[in-house]
């Protein structure tokens, strides 16, 4: 095997790892839209850190963790319901990004590489910011998983229990923030959401405890980019959708298992 | 839920005497977008004790609560709470998402661990130690509600707050949830309070009754609150053995003091701050 597939899969297992638990908090607490919101604002994201010259890991990061911390305040006001202001701004920074990315005459970018993902590209320090950012998920997880839980449960009952909603809530958004920031060079910006969604909603068909939805999710995820990846090299399809396309097959065959 | 401008936070003021007073609310005010919800608000629970608080549909009895538990700061007032005082809440209703995998064992351990016997010991209290696997999602109205009680009562609580416990369940569960209420009470030793908007329930199984209408209308022992005016202005004379139908209405002038007797012509929102339900 060549070494670009490699890094692909460990980049592929090492994003999977960890949307897995972010996934199903996101099918808890019902976020895919607010999912959506911020791999759409990534674009600008790009576009901005194209335009300032800054490192593109670190301007899409900041500006999804700026986005997540602006929507927590701006969803405090209550004049705009909530799905309203996520379409706003999702479309809002879609369109800015590509208007800034074709406003520029110097730099060259692959947009379908960005809309779709680049997982075949992936470079050696691609790998250690997935690994970095896989770490501090990690152990914001481990630490946190029952606060985190309780407030996905019902965040009324969580503060009179004592728990800081609004926080946890913030740090819930940032780990989705910084999960989607490095999907995109997986599956890209228009289908990141799915790697957060479809492995959870399959692992919920068996799962009996939040904490199996999570892990089985996680391992549903890492099949979902291998078979992806195999399936790309066999029919030379591209690797980003063909990710997503056996993960939405894994899904499909469980349900039709629990049918029957 | 609603965004409110925290002119005044006075919350959880420690009380300085030792008194069986659990937890003492006065002049409690707020105003969400102009209109007021709760006006000047004053409610006691005693040691041992079962306050009800009844009124319409947007009286502002959740909100209360609400204050009461410290979800939300009111403008203006204080509420004072014995120090360290323990309190089991009970929602109104609660909503799992149903893709969130969790069984009532769970549920009941979500704020921390706690040892079995003392799950089972709770759910037992309630009848409903037979649900301990199950699904949360699983459950009926009834079930829900007997676990959602089991939960109020884990924390050993000195003060019990429920809000319209007996919700979705029939006339016969409702009785038996009214007399695991009073049971519970005796052998807690606990204070409660509870919301409900069904009359003849609430008269037999409540030592005091505060009548909610933004402001307290009325308040006192169930059987002579029967007779005062603004309670009868407000339920109607025969309400204590009739279904609850709010019907009735009075009036507030414009110093905002209650003024009796039947309403200008028909009502057209429950927003109208003038005539109000």
């Amino acid at each position: 095997m060549d070494d670009f597939l490699w890094r692909a899969l460990i980049a592929g297992t090492g994003v999977a790892l960890v949307a897995g638990p972010l996934g199903s908090f996101v099918v808890w607490r019902r976020m895919a839209y607010f999912g959506d919101t911020l791999a759409h604002a990534a674009l600008l994201g790009i576009a901005l850190g194209l335009l300032l010259e800054l490192p593109l890991q670190t301007s899409i990061m900041a500006f999804c963790l700026l986005l997540a911390i602006a929507l927590v305040l701006l969803q405090k006001q209550r004049r705009l319901a909530s799905d309203t202001l996520l379409g706003i701004l999702s479309h809002t920074t879609l369109a800015l990004g590509l208007i800034v990315i074709s406003l520029m005459e110097s730099v060259r970018v692959d947009l379908m590489g960005l809309l779709f993902g680049e997982i075949l590209a992936v470079s050696q320090t691609d790998l250690y910011w997935v690994y970095g950012c896989d770490l501090v998920a990690v152990l914001a997880l481990v630490i946190f998983w029952r606060p985190l839980l309780a407030i996905s449960v019902d965040e009324e009952l969580a503060a009179i229990d004592g728990v800081p909603v609004g926080w946890v809530r913030l740090g819930l958004m940032s780990l989705i923030a910084m999960v989607i920031a490095l999907g995109m060079k997986v599956v890209g910006i228009l289908l990141i959401t799915s790697l957060l969604i479809i492995p959870a909603a399959t692992a919920r068909l068996f799962a009996r405890t939040p904490e199996q939805m999570a892990l089985a999710a996680t391992v549903i995820g890492t099949l979902a980019v291998g078979g992806g990846l195999a399936a790309s090299m066999h029919w030379d399809l591209p690797a980003g959708p063909a990710i997503v396309c056996s993960a939405a097959s894994m899904f499909f065959l469980v349900m039709s298992m629990r049918r029957s | 839920m609603v965004e409110t401008q925290l002119t005044e936070k006075r919350l959880s003021q420690v009380m300085t005497q030792q008194t069986d007073l659990l937890i003492d609310a006065q002049d409690v005010s707020l105003r969400i977008n102009e209109r007021d919800i709760l006006d000047r608000v004053a409610l006691q629970v005693h040691v041992g004790e079962i306050v009800t608080l009844i009124g319409p549909n947007g009286a502002g009895k959740s909100t209360l609560l609400k204050v009461l538990l410290g979800l939300l700061a009111c403008q203006h007032g204080r509420v004072a709470r014995r120090p360290g005082l323990r309190i089991g809440y009970m929602p109104q209703r609660l909503k799992i998402n149903p893709l969130l995998p969790l069984s009532v064992r769970r549920f009941l351990t979500l704020a921390r661990k706690l040892p079995e016997d003392k799950i089972v010991g709770a759910l037992k209290e309630t009848g409903a130690h037979y649900l301990i696997d199950q699904p949360m999602d699983a459950l009926s109205g009834g079930e829900t509600q007997r676990v959602l009680l089991s939960r109020a009562i884990l924390s050993d609580p000195e003060l019990l707050i429920l809000d319209e416990p007996v919700q979705g369940v029939d006339v016969t569960g409702q009785d038996e949830l009214y007399r695991l209420i009073s049971t519970i009470r005796r052998r807690h030793d606990c204070g409660i309070l509870m919301v409900s908007h069904d009359l003849h329930l609430v008269m037999s199984a409540t030592d005091r009754v505060v009548c909610l209408n933004h402001h307290v209308c009325c308040a006192g022992h169930p059987e002579r609150i029967q007779q005062d005016p603004s309670y009868i202005a407000l339920f109607g004379r025969n309400a204590a053995v009739m279904p609850y139908n709010h019907h009735h209405d009075h009036r507030h002038d414009i110093h905002n003091d209650v003024v009796t007797g039947p309403r200008p012509g028909p009502r057209n929102s429950d927003r109208d701050d003038q005539a109000h339900g």
